[in-house]
């Protein structure tokens, strides 16, 4: 393997860093009025990723000593993350006002990115750990952006402080594996566990990275910076983390546990079940008292994290193909939900509290419909897209014995269909508050169409999404 | 590959959809529906004329990939599904018209409301896929919640959420059920599952329990009947016709379609509690409509009972139990509907369901009284209307079965006539006192056009059923062949089974 070979599989990454560069150079140069400018050149710089990710990169390959690994799962989850990441950014350029708007916010965005796509290719426990910390850091500063506002920076040092904790146990948990297998590379500590057998010391090592992992998608019970950091960070912000750092973390998940430990699966099973299970249901029971939208939304991805999980305590090809599906409804979901979210405002507020959106099939029919489609399909209701996310799990859930798991999984989304039946019936059943601010701008107006035709049309559509997520699946079962 | 009219006929209506979507004007949007919903029915009739009443299989079956991996688009009808699709696309332009006058706000989510319904409705009667059917089973809760909790009544948001809750929980299971049994035999195919597959009769059980506990509460069964009177009494009257009409029929429907021919000794085993809970809701819901003030909830607790013939029947697995049991389905389909729209035309004029508002009304609105006292009988079930056969069938099966179930089942009907007299006569006779009734017009036009053609149906099924039977008895007929193939299967396993064992003893 020559360097050259190495930084070709490497490729989207390095545009992206040199991208990074570059639009930080730019803005260093060009001062605030740049902002929205950098905006559409990080998106620019992400949709040319996009190409050079689908055209380029090998089927399977591996660099730096298996550090990195460019196969067709990491591709699935980077596009992902690119179509999250992107649409965060359009977001982003229409919540800050001209006079507010920094330059610093796309290239952060693109920073994170960044992390985000390293994550999805590591190959070892060192290059996850990069990837994340990269993330992260972005995240933190991405989160506290709106200085003059006490939740928003409330919120950053809050998901700061814990976030480092999490760090902490993750790379304990790193430095326990890498000392009873002798190595730190994914596939090489599934050949030691294999010959050597699951010792005490590797338990111990397996549970404190689940913690970290589990702290990034916010499973119960390391949820609890969720809601705080969902209301506090600025609306495109909290986007961003609901939906691209979700999916970088979970699709990181997926590979360091299966292909690492694929001889302890008995061990690290019931782990996950518990935390599933766990993040199901208080998911689900949260979200009942919930005032304000942002955190409603934080309960909510808080037990779809739980679901998609369920997916990965199946251990199998088909539990994996059943999270990534999961992740691509969840995201355009999602993104839907936080465009309506940032189109409330009145007299050029945003207001966040779910009693804002009484009537509002009466003073905005279109909003309210792609509103209320959004949570229905987060309630998991056909002919919907959410519906297929949770059919695929429960069905690598049953097919893996876990019956029980699945049944609560599923009373718990009935218990969630209380929180969710009760938007629609605040927007349809109820007596119209003040109306919002029209003119919604164009973007937002763009994402809201993507997410509605996901959300209507992925029945009719759903074969090819599939197929490609069960290619991608299967690379991590060799 | 023929013309895909089973896709036509479902999914046609949300061509309507988007021609209202284009013209949300009301009066658009209600002369829009209405045809929608008339073209509709005539293609649901020519799939009844293209119907071969000698074939006991599927017909008119459509097939293409759509999941992959063993799930596919399948539609197809038989003679047990295919009457069903009639009655849906035959009920909806009634619904269309009732509401013509009395919804006047938000008419064009109305009607879009009502033909997404009516869509999923006629879909879940031709998949033959598991998956599918689920889907469009499921699909059609959100806008039957729109319809309550919008258009409803003033404890509306209450009855929707009870309505929706109950169904989705009971439905969630039969979703997992559906997962085992997608690995068992590797597809969801219904057609397959039916013809080739044999489920261990251990997981018989479970399975039975989870299609069970979604059926019983959509059909519903007591004691998990509560939603319905609420969601009865608050939805509008189109919804109430729906509701009765339509989707209480999936219930029986689905214990038709798959409890009995796919699990049969779980159906075996678990006749006796179906029964029993048959006769409780035959007996007590027939008193609880005694008790009633509202006619709505009364008519509601008769359609409770009702449906007790049904389960009765069905489970009987006897000829004339079965097919008395989907005669007794489409029957009550049409007579119950017509009562909600009765209940409807007082409700638009006086805006009360109370009883005790009313009598005396046959003084002033002598048309009504007629058309009210035809569908009062066919609901008590006298001979010469339709709801006369599906019950006398019904019971011939429970008495072919088991005596006692067919005593304990004709009380009940004595019961009905009871009820359903009482409420006659509070309404329609005696002396015309309430000055509010004073000035109460008889019906309109509108109203007979909409009421009329029920009544001759209601009377040409209870004169001259063969039609229906013509229909039906071929895959009756299979249903039950089939059905006792498998039973006997089991029995010989078991048997088989209990020899090993006592061996190794």
């Amino acid at each position: 393997m020559t360097l050259q070979t190495d930084l070709l599989t490497l490729l989207p990454e390095l545009i992206m860093a040199v991208g990074a560069m570059v639009l930080l150079l730019a803005g260093a140069m060009g001062g605030e009025k740049t902002a929205s400018l950098i905006s559409w050149g990080a998106i620019a710089l992400m949709a040319v990723t996009g190409v050079v990710i689908v055209m380029w990169t090998p089927d399977h390959a591996t660099a730096f000593h298996g550090a990195f690994v460019a196969d067709s799962f990491a591709r699935f989850a980077q596009i992902l993350i690119l179509i999250g990441s992107a649409l965060s950014i359009l977001l982003a350029d229409e919540f800050f006002q001209p006079a507010a708007a920094r330059f610093e916010l796309p290239v952060l965005m693109v920073l994170a990115t960044l992390g985000m796509l390293l994550m999805v290719s590591a190959g070892s426990l060192i290059a996850l750990y990069m990837g994340l910390e990269l993330q992260s850091l972005a995240l933190y500063v991405l989160a506290a952006f709106n200085r003059d506002h006490l939740r928003s920076t409330e919120a950053g040092l809050k998901y700061f402080v814990l976030g480092a904790l999490s760090s902490g146990m993750m790379l304990y948990g790193i430095s326990l594996i890498y000392g009873f297998t002798g190595t730190v590379e994914f596939t090489r500590i599934a050949q030691v566990v294999a010959q050597a057998g699951v010792g005490i010391g590797l338990i111990f090592g397996i549970v404190f990275l689940i913690s970290g992992l589990a702290f990034k998608v916010s499973a119960v019970p390391f949820h609890m910076w969720t809601p705080d950091v969902y209301e506090g960070a600025p609306t495109p912000i909290t986007a961003y983390i609901a939906t691209a750092a979700k999916v970088a973390a979970m699709a990181l998940f997926l590979r360091a546990i299966l292909t690492s430990f694929p001889h302890a699966l008995a061990q690290w099973r019931q782990i996950i079940i518990v935390i599933s299970v766990l993040s199901m249901v208080l998911g689900a029971v949260a979200a009942l008292g919930q005032k304000n939208i942002k955190r409603l939304m934080a309960y909510s991805s808080i037990g779809h994290m739980g679901y998609a999980l369920l997916g990965l305590a199946a251990g199998t090809a088909l539990g994996a193909r059943g999270v990534l599906i999961y992740l691509v409804i969840y995201v355009f979901t999602n993104l839907g939900v936080f465009a309506c979210i940032q189109a409330m405002r009145r007299g050029g507020r945003q207001v966040e509290t779910i009693a804002d959106l009484a009537g509002l099939a009466r003073t905005d029919p279109k909003l309210a419909m792609i509103f209320s489609l959004s949570f229905l399909s987060l309630a998991g209701l056909p002919p919907l897209a959410g519906f297929f996310a949770k059919f695929y799990v429960f069905l690598a859930a049953i097919q893996a014995g876990l019956i029980w798991p699945a049944v609560i999984g599923v009373l718990a989304s009935a218990i969630g269909l209380v929180y969710y039946l009760r938007m629609v019936k605040v927007m349809y059943f109820d007596e119209p508050a003040a109306a919002f601010d029209g003119g919604m701008a164009l973007g937002s107006q763009a994402i809201l169409v993507i997410s509605g035709a996901v959300t209507l049309f992925f029945i009719v559509a759903a074969s090819p999404i599939i197929s490609s997520a069960d290619a991608a699946a299967k690379v991590l079962f060799p | 590959m023929s013309f895909p009219l089973l896709s036509l006929v479902t999914f046609g209506p949300l061509i309507g959809v988007v021609l209202i979507l284009l013209m949300p004007r009301a009066n658009a949007a209600r002369w829009i529906a209405l045809i929608t919903t008339i073209v509709t029915l005539a293609l649901s009739l020519v799939v009844w004329a293209k119907f071969d009443t000698h074939v006991e299989g599927f017909q008119l079956v459509e097939k293409t990939n759509w999941l992959g991996g063993g799930i596919s688009y399948h539609m197809g009808v038989d003679g047990i599904s295919m009457l069903f699709v009639v009655l849906t696309a035959g009920l909806m332009p009634f619904c269309i018209a009732a509401s013509w006058e009395s919804i006047q706000t938000r008419v064009a989510e109305y009607m879009i409301a009502f033909l997404v319904l009516e869509s999923l409705m006629i879909g879940v009667f031709c998949a033959l896929d598991l998956v599918l059917f689920y889907v469009l089973f499921e699909g059609g809760l959100i806008p039957m919640f729109l319809i309550i909790g919008i258009w409803g009544g003033k404890r509306r948001v209450y009855a929707s959420f009870k309505f929706f809750l109950y169904t989705f929980t009971g439905s969630v299971l039969m979703l997992l059920a559906i997962m085992a049994m997608y690995w068992y035999a590797g597809t969801t195919d219904i057609v397959t599952l039916l013809n080739g597959v044999h489920f261990p009769p251990q997981m018989q059980t479970w399975l039975w329990l989870a299609f069970f506990a979604s059926f019983a509460v959509k059909m519903p069964m007591w004691p998990v009947h509560t939603w319905l009177p609420d969601a009865h009494v608050e939805a509008p009257t189109a919804g109430s016709v729906i509701l009765a009409g339509i989707l209480l029929k999936m219930g029986g429907y689905g214990f038709l379609r798959f409890s009995l021919p796919m699990f049969p000794s779980a159906s075996e085993m678990f006749a006796p509690l179906v029964f029993t809970l048959s006769i409780v809701a035959i007996i007590y819901t027939s008193l609880v409509a005694l008790a009633q003030d509202d006619m709505k909830k009364l008519i509601a607790y008769s359609s409770v009972a009702h449906m007790g013939f049904v389960t009765m029947g069905i489970f009987t697995l006897t000829h004339q139990g079965v097919e008395g049991g989907i005669f007794q389905m489409l029957s009550h389909g049409v007579v119950s509907g017509a009562l909600f729209l009765c209940v409807g035309v007082v409700y638009d004029r006086m805006h009360t369901r109370e009883i005790s508002a009313y009598g005396g009304l046959v003084n002033r609105m002598p048309v009504y009284a007629a058309f009210f006292m035809v569908f009062t009988l066919a609901n008590v079930g006298l001979p010469g209307t339709s709801g006369f056969v599906g019950e006398f069938l019904t019971m011939l099966g429970a008495y072919l079965h088991n005596s006692w179930i067919a005593i304990f089942a004709a009380t009940g009907t004595i019961l009905s006539a009871a009820y359903a007299l009482y409420l006659y006569r509070r309404l329609i006779f005696g002396a015309l006192v309430k000055p509010a009734l004073k000035t109460i017009q008889d019906l309109s036009l509108r109203e007979v056009a909409i009421l009329a053609p029920l009544v001759v149906i209601t009377i040409a099924l209870g004169v001259y059923p063969k039609p229906i039977f013509d229909v039906t008895t071929p895959s009756v007929a299979k249903l039950i062949n089939d059905n006792k193939t498998a039973l006997a299967f089991d029995h010989s396993v078991g048997k088989v089974a209990a020899v090993q064992k006592r061996a190794v003893q």
